[in-house]
């Protein structure tokens, strides 16, 4: 009988990665943390060798690794010991829900003890073990380790030599996990990149999707090519949504990126688009066979489908600024939010990853969230993230992330990016024009007529007028009316997030493909507890 | 155009060449149980499938069953009529898949010996079929007996055996198998696709996938277990749109909602269920039919109504009114149909797939949901095709419970007793677009 935390459903989780040096546990722990972050499950990696490099400043040599170095024995163990602190602090104290814990671990007793300091903690535990053989696989993987700050002033053979040696400072003492001996574990062992998986006792919903993620990933060299549909008729009218059909600009960014496409000489090009108007038509102008996908299909603007910004300014302020607040979540009143068009296109995700050569014909918003995904941007970047249309992206993974290059297929399209506004008293909003020359402003520029200028506008251009005293306080006096407005209206909101929060909170995550079922919220609203 | 345009609400690429599903494993490890789900979750997510019980070519074949000396591995009689049967079977799946455009067969039989499965193998390969292998491997014997008593004392070899006769002679016919049962090996058979699965789950081996199917259908038999549990369903309680006669919106309940909602809180309390998850959607009506319960619930934005598009918070009157030809379009093909700017039943299905499977990977669970919502999980697990799920009947007030045994579901229905308005709508006779008024009405239920 211990004191140690009971591990219930709500428990965070350990990954931990096994295998020899070059053998993707790298790779797989970054690639692995970006998409958990991705659906929104707070995962941070722990990468031991970081540790190690911090502690050891300069990297002399393999010998550093070898079995019989007291002296690196001990350093590695308090490393790896200074890690799981920082696991610790991250799971139980920074709020994060899977830590993945990146060194060879490829010993038994390395294991046991990284098994008990989760059980002393209440975390879950998942091996992800690495096993290849194939030396072509493990002379590419050693191209990567070699980029490494171990091997910045080493020429290449001398750092591919030295780096054998390191590999070989561990095969002795390796051990697998073993069907027997570890069958209590739970862990998935991946063999030969891919080839085949050994999957033993999956606990939970997380754990069940890490598999399914692994399982579908893959390392053959490819490119993903993102872009817009054509520009649009309502984005020449500067609304936003709809299905309208594309104007003669965007016709022609069509025909630029069949051409694209075919000087690009891709072999076995799958095309996707969505179920909407402009990004099929887009399609067609390439000539190849392409599948339809209702969920590229773009954010639900609900009741603004088809406004412009100004009217959804002047029609509902309110959730106007509340978007700004926090565009990420915001979600349109009988629409979406980026949060759900990231858990809707959690399966493109996913069938991007099985996938080889791809083009996606999508929307502004599908495309910053598809984006977020592959750049590793944050929630609180994702829906800034710039999107202009007439452009293709071309991602080509490399080493631990991905190589961006953006193509402007050179056809003249309306700008519709709306930075972040700086939400104040004098509340700043964006103008798009709909005229071939279009810019998005910072700040205010009052052109709006002023019948239809909120009270927030008026008292600013009333600044500009007045000058004595008596003035001054009479704009005082407005001011203070102003902010209590603006105080009742703050209040409103906060009631109005508070209920989000409160529907979110009281009982467990709000439900997505990505959100955690069965797993309760680990925030500090209350929770009625369980009567059944 | 030339393009090959594939509509797929789903995520399923356009697939050329069809897949076998062949199942290996001594008797009562559970293939059939798995050849049956995996075979009613890919037609759910409409990928058609079927599957091919050589057991039932050996019924058809040999009308009586004596006793197990039919399988002793010398009994050459009998060695003659299975193989046969197996071709048969084999003949069938490449009828399927010609001539009744199906996508995914999967072939139940015990397949235990390389011999057989290079027959299997080589039919594929000249058709162009890609296989993939699915063996159940188990050796607790509580399991295994667990599996001859749900599923074998009710099969019609046994139907005029005792139980425990029915018991000897299964396990000396399982027996014949296993002197010859070569299980998928490692090292030789390293080239093909497959997926062990060993006791009901607790370990998998899973080799060479090669496409999206395989992919999902790993996933999906990774997620299923056999742990007793019961699904109950339920819709919320009556809202007052529902009393209106109108669809969609987001209302709240009525004040015989709000009664059901307390009434369903003292069933599920006296159905004294262990560890039960609730389940709503993010609409206020189930959220508030879920408030009553007083325990945890976790909201579903996947659970949300199907979106009625330009037609929410309609009556039917006013879509026939305002909308009469998509009105009698829906009419024409209910699963199909999509409402202007809003969803279909096929696209219900789709985003209903994560809930299936956290469903299958869950215990008890009571979800709160709506008619249309209800509709797509209960054909799942009743196993209706798409022209049925839209006229399942799904009254308010009214809890399903499902109990998962032998091969299938059982269902038992309880009504609250709480009155509320009937929202089912039956199809009606006339279809035609240029129908009139009263046709199209003739099947609305009442309303105020």
């Amino acid at each position: 009988m211990n004191s140690a935390p009971v591990c219930m459903t709500n428990c965070p989780t350990l990954i931990v990665t096994v295998g020899l040096p070059a053998r993707g546990k790298t790779y797989i722990s970054k690639k692995l943390t970006r998409y958990l972050n991705w659906i929104g499950v707070p995962t941070r990696e722990f990468n031991v060798g970081q540790y190690r490099r911090e502690c050891v400043k300069i990297y002399k040599s393999f010998e550093f690794f070898r079995p019989d170095n007291e002296e690196g024995l001990k350093i590695r163990r308090q490393c790896a010991s200074a890690a799981l602190n920082d696991v610790r602090q991250y799971l139980t104290e920074e709020g994060g829900q899977v830590a993945v814990f990146d060194a060879t671990n490829t010993t038994r007793e390395r294991r046991e003890t990284i098994i008990q300091f989760a059980e002393q903690n209440g975390f879950k535990v998942f091996f992800v073990e690495s096993v290849c053989e194939d030396p072509d696989v493990i002379q590419e993987n050693i191209v990567v380790s070699l980029g490494s700050p171990d091997y910045t002033n080493c020429n290449t053979e001398e750092a591919v030599e030295d780096f054998m040696k390191r590999i070989k400072c561990y095969e002795n003492s390796y051990e697998t996990l073993d069907e027997v001996l570890d069958r209590d574990l739970s862990y998935i062992k991946i063999m030969d990149v891919g080839q085949r998986y050994l999957v033993n006792r999956v606990l939970d919903h997380i754990q069940s999707r890490i598999v399914y993620y692994l399982m579908n990933i893959h390392i053959t060299p490819r490119s993903i090519y993102l872009c817009r549909h054509g520009e649009s008729e309502l984005n020449v009218n500067g609304r936003i949504g709809g299905d309208s059909g594309l104007t003669p600009r965007g016709k022609e960014f069509g025909k630029k990126l069949s051409q694209f496409i075919l000087e690009q000489g891709i072999s076995d090009l799958k095309v996707w688009t969505s179920q909407m108007k402009r990004t099929i038509q887009t399609a067609e102008a390439l000539n190849v066979p392409y599948e339809q996908w209702k969920v590229l299909n773009e954010i639900d603007a609900g009741v603004c489908e088809e406004m412009m910004y100004e009217e959804i300014q002047d029609h509902y302020p309110l959730e106007f600024a509340l978007r700004d607040q926090d565009k990420y979540r915001y979600r349109y009143p009988k629409g979406e939010s980026y949060e759900d068009l990231v858990q809707r296109l959690e399966p493109v995700i996913m069938e991007l990853e099985r996938q080889e050569n791809v083009l996606v014909v999508c929307h502004q918003a599908v495309m910053r969230c598809l984006l977020a995904y592959f750049l590793d941007k944050t929630a609180e970047e994702l829906p800034y993230l710039k999107c202009p249309l007439h452009t293709v992206l071309k991602l080509t993974p490399v080493a631990y992330g991905c190589k961006v290059e953006s193509i402007s297929l050179n056809v003249d399209a309306v700008d519709t990016h709306r930075e972040r506004p700086e939400v104040g008293i004098t509340h700043t909003h964006t103008h798009t024009h709909t005229h071939t020359h279009t810019h998005t402003h910072g700040t205010t520029e009052l052109h709006c007529a002023s019948a239809k200028c909120t009270i927030m506008q008026r008292i600013t251009s009333w600044n500009e007028q007045v000058y004595c005293k008596a003035s001054l306080l009479l704009r005082l006096l407005f001011e203070g009316i102003f902010r209590l407005l603006l105080y009742r209206t703050a209040e409103a909101m906060k009631g109005r997030r508070s209920e989000l929060n409160l529907r979110r909170c009281d009982k467990a995550f709000v439900h997505g493909a990505h959100a955690l079922p069965g797993e309760l919220s680990r925030c500090p609203c209350k929770a009625k507890a369980l009567k059944t | 155009s030339v393009s090959d345009v594939v509509l797929s609400a789903l995520p399923l690429p356009f697939c050329n060449s069809p897949t076998m599903i062949v199942m290996v494993g001594l008797p009562a490890r559970g293939k059939t149980y798995i050849s049956k789900k995996l075979t009613r979750y890919l037609n759910w997510i409409g990928v058609p499938t079927k599957m091919f019980n050589v057991g039932q070519y050996r019924r058809e074949a040999v009308k009586i069953y004596k006793n197990f000396e039919f399988f002793k591995p010398d009994n050459e009689e009998a060695m003659r009529i299975r193989k046969a049967c197996a071709a048969a079977a084999l003949k069938d799946v490449a009828a399927y898949f010609s001539k009744e455009q199906g996508q995914v067969a999967v072939f139940d039989a015990t397949n235990t010996t390389r011999e057989r499965r290079t027959v299997i193998l080589s039919y594929a390969k000249e058709r162009g079929y890609k296989v993939f292998f699915v063996e159940s491997i188990c050796d607790d014997p509580e399991i295994i007996a667990e599996n001859i008593k749900q599923v074998k004392f009710g099969s019609p070899d046994y139907v005029d055996r005792n139980v425990d006769e029915a018991m000897e002679d299964f396990v000396q016919r399982i027996d014949c198998y296993r002197a010859s049962y070569m299980p998928i090996d490692d090292e030789k058979d390293r080239k093909l696709s497959y997926i062990k699965i060993f006791d009901v789950g607790s370990r998998y081996l899973v080799n060479r996938v090669q496409d999206h199917i395989q992919s999902r259908i790993v996933y999906y038999l990774m997620n299923i277990h056999v742990t007793p549990r019961s699904i109950y369903l339920s819709r919320h309680g009556e809202s007052e749109l529902n009393l209106s006669g109108r669809i969609g919106g987001d209302s709240g309940l009525s004040p015989r909602g709000q009664k059901y909602a307390n009434a369903l809180a003292a069933f599920i309390h006296g159905q004294n269920i262990r560890e039960l998850k609730v389940w709503t959607s993010h609409m206020k009506r189930t959220i508030q039919t879920a408030e009553a319960l007083g325990v945890q619930y976790e909201q579903w934005k996947a659970l949300n109504e199907i979106d009625a598009g330009v037609c929410e918070e309609l009556t039917y009157e006013e879509i026939q009114q305002n909308l009469p030809q998509e009105f009698a379009l829906r009419d024409q093909d209910k699963y199909r149909y999509r409402y202007p700017k809003g969803e279909s039943y096929e696209d219900l299905v789709h985003r209903l797939e994560p809930v299936i499977m956290e469903l299958e990977r869950q215990e008890n669970v009571l979800v709160i949901c709506h008619q249309a919502v209800f509709r797509c999980l209960l054909a799942y697990f009743l196993d209706k095709p798409a022209d049925e799920l839209p006229y399942l009947r799904c009254p308010l007030h009214t809890v399903l419970k499902l109990t998962p045994i032998a091969y299938g579901c059982k269902v038992e229905s309880f009504f609250l007793n709480i009155e509320a308005v009937n929202t089912h709508r039956e199809r009606p006779v006339n279809v035609d677009v240029n129908r009139n008024p009263e046709d199209a009405l003739q099947t609305v239920p009442d309303h105020i």
